[in-house]
């Protein structure tokens, strides 16, 4: 399902002077970042600190003003393949016609191709991706009447599928109950010890330390990006938030 | 009435009534696609703005001395306005104006337009313009074999293209991010859903007529949405309910004179829709009447 990793040391995702602007608004003004692989890494910025953005940016989905984003060294529309996104859970209309197990097996669209046929390998495998996040119970349930955590849950599986190298995640944790944050920070710690790349942007300050390896500080450029324990310092949050925030964090 | 429903009356009746249910199935089929992007009305805004286009197509016939009945050159026409139409409307929306207001305008300037250019044909007297104004409204009198089998081959078509873009044009109605990660090209899938709906607009122009064609698209895939929770079941619910409106439409216009067949099929899609909101195992009112009783 995975092809092998190969041993190399491009960063997983390598980010340069990346700008965008809505309107006359520049919401990113030249990020510039190297995205360590094997390691997982929190994006960390107040609201409209341009989080988001930075994601779907170097992915190509919106259009940037400038810079350019390579993941393993290659132009990142090149490397499709090895990367999975998670967006934000309300990115989607839920009332979709489509069971759990059919959005995981859009996971697999590389694989079946445009007229291939979903056989019973396609749904055991996919199958398997749910089970992987305590889905498998609700493969058949129309996905608008999963709970928020539930949904989040599908959305893993079906990143889980595509068997990518780097993981890019929109605040998986927005919104989901204290059970799917657990399976999900199990899941992706997982996959980081299989080595694989975790880039997530998160919000909750306080679990920064915890669940990640490595940070990345942005309001509109980077602030600081390093390992958690030299990185994520009072001072470094504090001039990310301008000085809002500054509790729970070592000084 | 009966003998038209099954086939019995008469050869013309009876290939129009076999048209209009591949249209419909069709159409069904393509709108269950059309929902799920959220395209309706801009289908509207296209169907609408077929009508200038069959009047220019009828004038450049006549202008080259022809009579200006010529189908294929009709309906060039409309391909051509409804074209130009749709890009109408995606200009309009990356200036600020809201998406709704741009459809608005555009459908309403279109059909406008088209209304004028039949109203200046109607007092030029060149030509043979009689019975043009069917377009609107759909009238399956006078259809011919023709007629018929371009439809089925219109219907064929559509349905081949859309086994083979099926699950293309799910995932980008689902998540249009995650399908062009996935190598789905999503521009190109919703050019297709376009070209796709302008086909069955054109062919649904003499029988349904283009001010009510939409319906045609919109309401069997809302009434078979509520039947299943997957998207090719609900597309195939759909081409059903709209095969069977297409039939019994096309049967009950052919037996009662002036009935325009558009309107007639409209109505049963609508009876259709309002049984699935009733009867649904799962959405339906009765179930939730139930559950409340």
């Amino acid at each position: 399902m995975v092809d092998p990793i190969p041993l190399t040391t491009e960063p997983a995702l390598a980010i340069r002077d990346l700008r965008v602007s809505y309107g006359a608004n520049p919401v990113l003004d030249g990020v510039t970042a190297s995205l360590a692989r094997g390691a997982m890494t929190a994006i960390i910025g107040p609201n409209g600190a341009g989080k988001s953005t930075l994601l779907k940016a170097a992915l190509g989905l919106i259009p940037a003003t400038g810079g350019t984003a390579l993941a393993f060294g290659k132009p990142v529309v090149q490397a499709l393949p090895r990367i999975a996104y998670v967006p934000q859970r309300a990115a989607v209309d839920w009332d979709f016609p489509a069971r759990a197990l059919d959005v995981v097996l859009m996971g697999m669209y590389r694989r079946t191709g445009l007229l291939g046929r979903i056989g019973k390998a396609e749904t055991a495998a996919a199958m398997d991706c749910l089970s992987r996040l305590g889905m498998a119970d609700f493969a058949t349930r129309q996905i608008g009447a999963l709970s928020g955590g539930q949904q989040q849950r599908v959305f893993l599986a079906r990143a889980l599928a595509q068997g990518a190298e780097v993981y890019l995640l929109d605040e998986p944790f927005a919104g989901v109950d204290a059970a799917t944050e657990a399976a999900i920070v199990t899941l992706l710690k997982s996959l980081r010890d299989e080595g694989r790349s975790i880039i997530a942007v998160h919000h909750d300050l306080s679990t920064v330390s915890a669940y990640f390896d490595r940070v990345l500080l942005l309001n509109r450029r980077t602030i600081a990006e390093g390992p958690v324990a030299s990185t994520f310092r009072q001072e470094a949050v504090a001039r990310t938030y301008g000085n809002q925030i500054a509790t729970a964090i070592p000084a | 009435m009966l003998s038209a429903l099954l086939l019995q009356s008469g050869y013309n009746a009876t290939l129009v009534a076999i048209g209009a249910a591949l249209l419909g199935f069709a159409a069904g089929m393509v709108g269950t696609f059309v929902n799920l992007r959220r395209r309706a009305l801009v289908s509207d805004a296209m169907a609408h703005a077929t009508l200038p286009g069959i009047g220019l197509g009828f004038l450049a016939m006549v202008a080259l001395g022809g009579e200006g009945r010529f189908l294929p050159g009709l309906l060039a026409g409309a391909a051509l306005t409804a074209a130009l139409g749709l890009w109408a409307v995606q200009a309009l929306t990356r200036t600020r104006l809201a998406e709704d207001a741009a459809i608005g305008a555009v459908l309403s300037t279109f059909y406008g337009a088209g209304i004028v250019i039949l109203t200046v044909i109607q007092t030029l007297g060149a030509g043979k313009p009689a019975g043009l104004e069917t377009v609107l409204l759909g009238s399956t009198a006078g259809m011919l074999e023709v007629d018929a089998i371009t439809l089925a081959m219109g219907g064929a078509l559509v349905l081949a293209v859309l086994a083979v873009l099926r699950r293309a044009l799910v995932m980008t109605a689902f998540d249009p991010g995650h399908a062009a990660m996935m190598g789905v090209r999503t521009r190109a899938m919703d050019a297709a859903l376009m070209l796709l709906t302008l086909t069955v607009v054109l062919l649904g122009l003499r029988v349904v007529g283009l001010i009510l064609v939409v319906a045609l698209l919109v309401i069997p895939a809302a009434a078979a949405r509520l039947w299943s929770d997957r998207a090719g079941v609900v597309a195939v619910i759909a081409g059903i309910i709209g095969a069977v409106a297409g039939h019994v439409g096309a049967a009950l216009s052919a037996t009662v004179p002036d009935l325009p067949t558009g309107p007639v099929i409209v109505m049963l899609c609508f009876a259709a829709f309002a049984l699935s909101l009733i009867l649904s195992p799962k959405r339906g009112l009765l179930r939730r009447f139930a559950h409340a009783g």
